[in-house]
């Protein structure tokens, strides 16, 4: 078992901007109307990383950047772990479209964002942060392997660890292959230590599972995003439920988290 | 750290297929690139491509994991007694204790590519493939673990060139936090248009096979590389397939495979923060990335006999990692760059390129940088040009990333 301390929350999801926003519908406070993910402009890139920077890293440093509010630990002090099953499918799209040409023309620009750790190196230099950087990908169970490996480091290393998981439909033609309605991601700052007013303590262990838990019903159209497998998690935080929920496998098991108000 | 013994290995790249043929190039000096036949790539550029690849197809129960990327994978794991060491692991500590760890830039990108190519016959090509188990980053992860019949965790890493060296740290937190007994670590990259177009856009495909360290360099070489290591906990009885049968590191002859063996020492890793695609000038995070490794290790920068450089040949990163090198060890460390044999392999360039570290250290020897003819005046670190014979107990192993991401790993020998 591996016991872990949460500081922080970021959240973007279809119709929500941010962690109070998704409470408020958990909650059933507010109802849920799933619109278009729009993506709120990142407040530490500078501006012509701003002007280069892809979607997926838009999104995933919007809600890196949420995880900080209200929180004195600094970004540039941070470890992080970023994690997407399947990165920026736009870039992919417009790379293959164009060697599909007579004379295919890429901007360097567009193969560096392509690659699929572009939303940790644009966090790295908004942030100004040397801290060690890890991006994952794990298929459908890439937060669950994201927030794993995040728990490992803050267990290794002292300080906090960062896990950001991201992921966006893929556009045509790519979602003949994969297909997905909406965007979603979900920042936790964590660590081994408690800081401050931490949220919420969270208690790691591997279960002897078949499956994952089921998205809280309300999101239930958003279980075809990866990262969207956080919300049976953020759930829990959001009732102060202290029930046990699993969040995707592990090889042969599945990652069981349960939380301490 | 507590080492992690190294009991397993297996390499395929253009330089060779096996841990016998890597050996036999590094020592004869005979380089795997060639003149760009790959595709529809129209650019005159050199790379390190695996024929062997366009005609050995996937077939069995992994049959839909069949693409060039998860070939690549396929065909190294068939190298070097790999499959039974771990065999011999899974024995030991059971299939849910060894996690399977994958460094992968593009994974089996090169198909989809090829599907946008097949005009109105596109939409139709892109959905009669198999996203999860050839395209996606994980595919080629999720195809080593159930070719290994492993159970552990698995994931891929993907921090562009430094993919599949940062996945040595991950496994040794798994060990270190008593998730798992042993890790199978690798990185597994193949030839597609993303990177070849990519790099050519960024001015950094030179037209001849790379030179690093060169005062006439002009940028990379490209090629196509799988390789695998066994981490365990626990000191493994030997090392198979690390020694000629029969004769010592020295090159004398004994009676049996050498005793002792050769493991992970330490691991740094760290951040740029500067910029996307070019390194920091100084070589900042490279200087925290080695220091790391050395600090983790407890070892002095002195201890350290040959440094396998990053040295992909293009004029900012040789520059920056020289300076690196330089501000750590000073002048006196050989260091030098094997890409000239295997040309960049991206996503596999660190597993790649530590087992070329632990074969210097099995074998005694330090390969010369390939290619290079005149050596940067402006450069300062001790950049061997021939090889050289000599015991190696330490051995040092750059991988820096697009992202600004680096990660520099410690080998040494534990006998």
């Amino acid at each position: 078992m591996i016991s872990l301390h949460l500081h922080g929350i970021g959240v973007i999801g279809p119709g929500f901007a941010d962690w109070p926003a998704c409470r408020d519908i958990l909650l059933g406070h507010i109802a849920w109307n799933d619109q278009r993910l729009r993506i709120p402009p990142s407040t530490l890139l500078p501006a012509t990383e701003r002007r280069r920077c892809n979607e997926s890293s838009r999104l995933a440093i919007a809600a890196a950047e949420q995880a900080f509010r209200g929180s004195d630990i600094r970004p540039a002090d941070v470890a992080t772990v970023f994690t997407s099953a399947d990165g920026d499918g736009a870039i992919t799209h417009k790379l293959c479209e164009s060697f599909a040409l007579a004379e295919p023309e890429v901007s360097p620009t567009q193969f560096h964002n392509s690659v699929h750790n572009a939303p940790a190196g644009y966090w790295s230099i908004a942030t100004g942060s040397s801290r060690p950087s890890t991006t994952l990908a794990a298929g459908r169970d890439s937060f669950a392997a994201g927030l794993f490996e995040a728990a490992l480091q803050a267990m290794a290393e002292p300080g906090p660890v960062l896990l950001v998981a991201f992921d966006l439909p893929l556009p045509h033609p790519l979602n003949l292959m994969q297909a997905r309605d909406h965007g979603f991601a979900a920042a936790l700052l964590l660590g081994r230590e408690r800081h401050g007013d931490s949220l919420a303590g969270l208690q790691l262990v591997l279960e002897s599972a078949a499956a994952p838990s089921p998205l809280p019903g309300v999101f239930a159209t958003l279980a075809d995003n990866p990262a969207a497998r956080a919300l049976p998690l953020l759930a829990l935080l959001a009732n102060g439920s202290q029930a046990m929920v699993n969040l995707g496998a592990i090889g042969a098991d599945q990652l069981g988290v349960q939380c301490q108000p | 750290m507590h080492p992690l013994s190294i009991s397993g290995i297996a390499i395929a790249t253009a330089a060779g297929l096996g841990l016998e043929q890597t050996y036999a190039a590094l020592r004869d000096r005979r380089s795997g690139l060639r003149p760009n036949d790959f595709e529809s790539f129209p650019y005159p550029t050199w790379i390190g491509r695996v024929a062997a690849l366009e005609t050995s197809a996937i077939t069995g129960p992994l049959a839909d994991f069949d693409c060039r990327n998860n070939r690549m994978a396929n065909l190294s794991l068939q190298q070097d007694g790999f499959q039974d060491a771990v065999a011999r692991a899974r024995d030991r500590h059971g299939a849910r204790r060894i996690a399977t760890l994958i460094g992968t830039s593009t994974s089996g990108i090169f198909e989809t590519e090829l599907a946008y190519q097949s005009g109105a016959g596109r939409d139709a090509a892109l959905a009669s493939r198999n996203y999860d188990r050839t395209h996606s980053l994980f595919s080629v992860s999720e195809f080593v673990r159930r070719a290994l019949h492993l159970e552990g965790p698995a994931a891929t890493v993907s921090n562009a060139c430094a993919s599949s060296a940062k996945v040595f740290a991950q496994a040794e937190r798994l060990m270190a936090a008593g998730i798992c007994d042993a890790a199978v670590v690798g990185g597994v990259d193949s030839l597609c248009l993303t990177t070849l177009h990519g790099f050519k856009s960024l001015e950094l495909l030179s037209a001849s096979p790379c030179r690093p360290w060169d005062a006439g360099r002009d940028g990379i070489s490209i090629g196509e590389a799988g390789g695998f290591v066994l981490l365990e906990k626990t000191p493994a009885a030997h090392q198979p397939g690390l020694h000629r049968p029969g004769v010592a590191p020295n090159g004398v002859a004994s009676s049996g495979v050498a005793s002792g063996g050769v493991a992970l020492l330490g691991y740094g890793e760290s951040s740029d923060g500067y910029h996307m695609s070019s390194p920091h000038p100084e070589g900042a995070g490279a200087v925290l990335a080695m220091s790391g490794a050395l600090a983790r290790a407890g070892l002095q920068p002195q201890d350290v006999d040959y440094i396998n450089l990053h040295g992909t040949a293009t004029v900012a990163n040789d520059r920056a990692e020289d300076a690196a090198v330089y501000t750590v060890f000073g002048e006196a460390t050989p260091a030098s760059s094997t890409k000239g044999w295997t040309g960049h392999a991206l996503g596999a360039a660190g597993i790649v390129e530590a087992i070329v570290s632990v074969l210097c250290l099995a074998r005694g020897f330090a390969p010369g940088t390939l290619n290079t003819r005149e050596r940067d005046p402006a450069l300062r670190c001790r950049m061997l040009l021939e090889n050289e014979q000599q015991a190696l107990r330490t051995v040092l192993s750059n991988s820096f990333g697009f992202g600004g991401n680096n990660c520099s790993l410690l080998f040494g020998r534990i006998d």
